[in-house]
């Protein structure tokens, strides 16, 4: 088997940008609620690929400490996330975010 | 390393406010459970205790100042004023609740519990010297925040509020938390001190440290509703319960804006030449966009919601000083802006009356006739949200304004007097209301207002007065907290 390099710190710092700006995209330009509910998951483990990456680099372990703080917190927002789009859905029959709109005024 | 982990005893004492809060959440949780519906309200008043309790806690932990857990915390006068601030809100805002569940017959021990739970995170974000910890204070916070918007779940528009604030909270929360991890990868730490050390180095990555800043400026700024990032906040400040849009625009703001001032003023203080323009354009837009939006609304809740984002604007201007004079105002302005604001409010979840059916403008139409003293008091927090001498509003912008042109600001002064000139116009339309129209139907079958309520109302009133009387009660404290920033 072939001797491969390592993969440097700025491939996996820029997988991590991008996965963000795709992550911020989806939320500015999607309109069901659940997928913009999922570009923000996205955003969150792009942060979570540049604290493993830089804690690899830094040669420190609490950078893997916090991507796990980031999982639970965000498993935490899920649950809440999730309960009050059902609710909206009851009320409202609709996962079209241009639909919640009765406050203009 | 893992010899010392075991935190002393002084370390819990420091951190016994957040310990409180959570030991009576969770008491008030259990609780719920074996309550009936007439038994309810003590959930309330156990919740009342347990606020009163972190308060004295707070106030106790002035006697042993320093940091806990590897310092991941500090208690220094600053936090302890922002613990205290931000328990004083929660305080008014579970009294103004009581009144307010009973009649949408949603008097329930989660809510209480939720606000505790919220307080915490507002407080872990007052004494915050880590930026994980400063996540974690924010998400305990938001998380807690979220429900309690969206709590009378039946109610369409709690629901929409609920959904705009989770959406932009977590969209927010997102951009915080990259610009933590670039921070981290810059610094190769996450205490503050530890980040100050190191951009103080010259040449040490500054654009990317710039754009790591700027990343944690945005998610802040969607916290505190800052313009550009101030969409989020009078729709959902419109769709919560009365006494939820209070604390929503008072506790978790004023925690953000803690957070906000230690950061800036200490980790970022060497890139300051980086940040301060940023800041200048952000105070002014959104002292621009509050007050002149708020121009043309009718229904008050939104119109508040459009003052806070004006409001915020004045406290930005304070941070674009960069000075202790500056901080120091700015605890002021939070200080007496929670008052006002809650006490406004509160007022307005009065009047609301079931399912907050009247909260236009004209529906205060001749409340000075019917309710003499409740009128008198709402014009207390309008002309205190005007910025009349003798309420707290008035030193509060005085005292932002002279930390600005301390610090040569004199464009933002001139700008920011004008913008709080043309906010008289709505905020006065309030007050013509209530004392030269006819009595309308919201106001004619208006109920007595119950004890609690009128407890909560006259508390805010008070403080207003006391800080527009006697400034420097409050006005020495905040200037040794601030003292620590330079």
């Amino acid at each position: 088997m072939p001797h491969l390099p390592p993969v440097p710190l700025s491939w996996y710092l820029v997988l991590s940008a991008i996965l963000f700006v795709l992550g911020v995209a989806g939320f500015l330009y999607r309109k069901s609620i659940i997928t913009v509910f999922m570009s923000i998951e996205l955003m969150l483990n792009a942060v979570n690929l540049s604290f493993v990456s830089f804690s690899y680099q830094l040669r420190r372990i609490d950078g893997h400490i916090y991507s796990f703080f980031v999982m639970v917190v965000a498993a935490a927002e899920a649950a809440v996330g999730l309960a009050i789009i059902l609710t909206v859905f009851k009320n409202r029959g609709t996962l079209q975010i241009d639909e919640v709109d009765s406050m203009k005024r | 390393m893992f010899g010392n982990f075991q935190p002393h005893a002084a370390e819990y004492l420091r951190f016994l406010p957040e310990i409180v809060l959570c030991v009576f959440g969770i008491a008030v949780m259990m609780l719920e459970a074996v309550t009936n519906e007439k038994q309810k309200l003590s959930l309330g008043v156990i919740s009342l205790i347990g606020i009163v309790a972190a308060f004295a806690a707070n106030l106790w932990s002035h006697t042993d100042l320093g940091a806990a857990f590897q310092n991941m915390l500090v208690v220094d006068n600053y936090g302890i004023f922002f613990r205290g601030l931000v328990l004083v809100v929660g305080l008014l805002c579970v009294l103004a609740s009581f009144s307010y569940l009973q009649r949408e017959g949603a008097q329930t021990g989660e809510y209480y519990a939720l606000i505790l739970f919220s307080l915490v995170g507002q407080c872990i974000l007052a004494t915050a010297s880590d930026l994980i910890m400063v996540f974690i204070g924010l998400e305990i916070s938001s998380i807690a925040t979220y429900i309690l918007a969206g709590f009378l779940r039946d109610d369409p528009r709690n629901n929409e509020s609920a959904l705009k604030y989770f959406l932009l909270g977590s969209f927010a929360t997102a951009f915080l938390l990259y610009g933590i991890a670039w921070v981290y990868g810059l610094a190769g730490s996450t205490n503050l001190d530890e980040i100050r050390r190191v951009l103080e180095q010259p040449q040490r990555m500054s654009i990317v440290a710039g754009l790591a800043a700027g990343l944690i400026f945005v998610g802040l700024a969607f916290k505190v509703s800052v313009a550009p990032f101030q969409m989020w906040a009078p729709d959902v400040y419109q769709g919560a319960a009365a006494p939820i849009s209070a604390f929503m625009s008072a506790g978790p703001k004023a925690a953000a804006f803690a957070v906000f001032f230690r950061l800036f003023m200490t980790s970022f203080r060497p890139i300051d030449a980086r940040w301060i323009p940023l800041v200048w354009g952000c105070a002014l837009l959104s002292m621009i966009v509050g007050n002149f939006a708020a121009l043309v609304q009718t229904n008050v809740k939104r119109l508040l919601g459009y003052s806070s984002i004006a409001h915020a604007g004045y406290i930005l201007v304070a941070l674009t000083a960069a000075s202790s004079i500056g901080v120091s105002a700015a605890m002021f302005y939070l200080a007496s802006y929670a008052l006002m604001n809650i006490g406004a409010f509160v007022v307005i979840s009065y009047i609301a009356a079931r399912h907050e059916r009247h909260v236009r403008i004209e529906d205060l139409a001749g409340l000075g006739y019917r309710e003499p003293v409740t009128a008198a008091l709402l014009a207390i927090f309008v002309f205190s949200l005007i910025g009349v001498p003798l309420t707290g509003g008035f030193f509060a912008k005085f005292y932002v304004f002279q930390a600005a042109l301390d610090s040569h600001l004199i464009w933002l002064t001139v700008l920011g007097l004008i913008n709080s000139a043309i906010a008289a116009y709505y905020y006065l339309k309030i007050i013509v209301a209530i004392y030269m129209r006819e009595p309308g139907e919201a106001v004619a079958e208006l109920p007595a207002p119950a004890a609690s309520l009128r407890a909560a109302i006259w508390a805010s009133a008070f403080g207003t007065l006391i800080l527009g009387i006697f400034p420097s009660s409050l006005l020495s404290f905040v200037s040794i907290s601030a003292s620590s920033f330079r």
